[in-house]
């Protein structure tokens, strides 16, 4: 399944800024960008060029200091940070470069913790996780903790996290920033297998351009604005 | 909404003590040494003053005890001549709402029989001496009016001195020694425990005063006379008619002031039960306090805690974890410490009072009213403690807790 044109999101002239008088600094100076369901997008740019904060804006986390984001017909803007959280639990997944598990805490249970915050039920947790791990291709390590596993292993623990509650929309922030080629190919072909079979829209920050071939679009940031949107 | 609050945080509380047990053992600490300071403060404290309120009530509730010397407050007193018989005869010729009179003089003698010896207390006394001190016969007979007034060489002994003095055999019609004085026991006195001075109150020989006087003292003195009054009659008048009396037989002046006080035992039973109840009190206080820094000490390790969780916060707070449910997870976090830390606490306070009580030979007196308000207040501990790091950690910005290492 690729593209099939339905809104997901939408950015409408979205300034951040930081600081205040002399200090003041743009981190994003009216950026506008649509992003259609089932969409795998590679944002890529500098450092500082304001993609993360970007990313912070779409994953509900942070608020522009003006435009407006719209998530399917939810006016973000004008969402309280509860009804935010509830956003991101339900429709958001989130893959981050340093994996962010639990330590001390079994795969299984990391895979669990978003079901937990969903008031979904002990059993169905289980099954839900295992099944979460199985697609990741981690049936079997359940029960390792985080330092019992590879940097590759973790990485797909973190997307089964991610994908367990079946989100809408995946941020990935350099999900391969910290593996060698090898495991980043492998992630990547799991990412694009996420996003081809089950329809999930794919938002990924990365430096590499190989990493970003694999997307069907990249959008490349530069000093706060938007430089070039290219569809492959 | 709240029971699913807490249903969602207890296990994540569970897990997250598991995972750092030794830390969370040594947090509970400051709180179980402060709910069992507490307990076993208050429960051995109560206990002393049943036990002090028990013993004064074995003594005979209308018991008076007259001595020499100006009233200084209790048990004290200056140097006065001493009293003599005939004061007590007075007493009890004069003062008509009276049931016994006993004059009494005592000294400390060894006593000895075939090869034993032993230190103990000799009192010389007249027959009304048990009737007024509550002391019952195990064994023999008391001395007679008669005997008291001829002075005869008999005695009634304590079951420590027998104990001591004659073993397994029967004491009753032996000769034992007493100083220069060769004496016959007639009788044995029923144990009756530690006084509430905590002397030991079976380590006796009661003689006939007559017989004391001129064997072991060598004088005529009194030094106290105790007066048992008749039940319904107020102390205060009875008190008064005394000092009447001795003011005359001890030719005081109208200037002068009494030279010997009357002491109520119910007055001394108040000044000891009340002595006691605020020693508790200041000790449970100062354990009470110890509570309050096991407090601190939780809230610092969730201070802790929090700081080195930042991390973790955050990626709860990113998957989609209210800012409410992370301030109950540190709350039921801190309220299960310090809820644990009580009940740890209340069973090794079981433990050591119980210990402690036999040790000291205290009566047992556990309050459940006292171990379900430290249960209480251990909770509340955790709560009011607990919440500040709690609120800190649901307040996180979850980018900048991500960003922490």
């Amino acid at each position: 399944m690729t593209s099939n044109g339905d809104t997901l999101l939408k950015l409408q002239a979205i300034t951040k800024v930081y600081g205040m008088g002399e200090a003041q600094m743009f981190a994003l100076r009216g950026i506008s960008l649509t992003i259609n369901q089932g969409e795998f997008v590679a944002v890529m740019g500098p450092s500082g060029s304001g993609k993360s904060t970007c990313m912070n804006i779409l994953g509900c986390m942070d608020q522009p200091s003006d435009g407006h984001y719209w998530f399917r017909d939810v006016n973000v803007g004008t969402l309280s940070r509860n009804q935010r959280t509830l956003l991101r639990r339900h429709y958001l997944g989130f893959v981050f470069q340093g994996f962010n598990l639990l330590n001390r805490t079994t795969a299984l249970e990391n895979v669990e913790l978003p079901l937990l915050y969903r008031g979904v039920g002990r059993n169905e947790r289980r099954v839900l996780a295992r099944l979460a791990l199985a697609t990741v291709g981690l049936s079997g390590w359940e029960t390792h903790k985080p330092n019992e596993l590879s940097g590759g292993q973790q990485q797909r623990v973190a997307i089964a996290r991610a994908i367990v509650t079946e989100p809408l929309l995946l941020l990935a922030d350099e999900p391969t920033g910290n593996l060698d080629s090898q495991r980043s190919e492998e992630i990547m072909d799991l990412l694009v297998q996420l996003n081809r079979e089950r329809g999930i829209t794919v938002v990924m920050v990365t430096h590499e351009p190989d990493m970003a071939a694999y997307a069907q679009r990249i959008v490349q940031f530069r000093d706060g604005l938007i430089e070039r949107d290219v569809c492959h | 909404m709240i029971s699913k609050l807490l249903t969602s945080a207890l296990p994540i509380a569970v897990r997250e003590m598991q995972r750092n047990l030794m830390r969370s053992v040594l947090t509970m600490l400051g709180i179980i040494i402060g709910v069992a300071a507490v307990i076993v403060l208050m429960t051995l404290g109560s206990g002393t003053t049943q036990q002090v309120t028990e013993q004064i009530a074995s003594l005979g509730s209308n018991l008076l005890m007259i001595s020499t010397g100006k009233s200084m407050g209790p048990m004290q007193s200056s140097t006065a001549p001493k009293f003599k018989l005939a004061d007590a005869e007075a007493i009890a010729r004069e003062v008509t709402s009276l049931v016994a009179v006993a004059p009494q003089a005592s000294s400390n003698a060894t006593a000895i029989f075939a090869n034993q010896n032993w230190q103990t207390n000799i009192t010389g006394s007249n027959e009304r001496y048990f009737s007024v001190n509550n002391r019952q016969l195990a064994a023999g007979r008391l001395f007679t009016a008669r005997e008291v007034r001829s002075g005869a060489m008999v005695c009634v002994i304590g079951e420590t001195l027998r104990g001591k003095l004659f073993g397994a055999s029967n004491p009753i019609g032996v000769r034992m020694r007493l100083q220069k004085l060769s004496c016959e026991v007639v009788g044995l006195l029923k144990a009756k425990g530690q006084s509430s001075m905590g002397s030991d109150q079976d380590d006796v020989v009661i003689l006939p005063l007559r017989t004391f006087q001129r064997r072991i003292a060598g004088n005529n003195e009194v030094a106290m006379i105790q007066v048992s009054a008749k039940d319904g009659i107020t102390t205060d008048a009875v008190k008064q008619s005394i000092r009447q009396v001795l003011r005359r037989q001890r030719h005081l002046s109208a200037a002068e002031e009494d030279d010997f006080n009357v002491v109520d035992m119910k007055e001394i039973a108040g000044i000891l039960s009340g002595t006691t109840q605020l020693m508790t009190s200041l000790l449970s206080a100062v354990a009470g306090i110890s509570l309050l820094v096991g407090g601190v000490g939780i809230m610092n390790i969730m201070l802790v805690s929090v700081t080195e969780r930042t991390r973790e916060i955050g990626i709860r707070l990113a998957i989609g974890a209210l800012g409410r449910e992370i301030l109950a997870q540190f709350l039921v976090e801190a309220v299960v410490l310090s809820t644990t830390g009580g009940v740890i606490g209340i069973l090794l306070a079981v433990a050591i009072a119980g210990v402690l009580a036999t040790l000291l030979q205290i009566p047992l007196a556990f309050s459940p009213l006292v171990i379900l308000s430290a249960f209480i207040f251990s909770a509340t501990v955790g709560v009011v403690f607990g919440y500040m790091p709690a609120r800190k950690a649901a307040r996180l910005n979850p980018i900048e807790a991500l960003r922490h290492e």
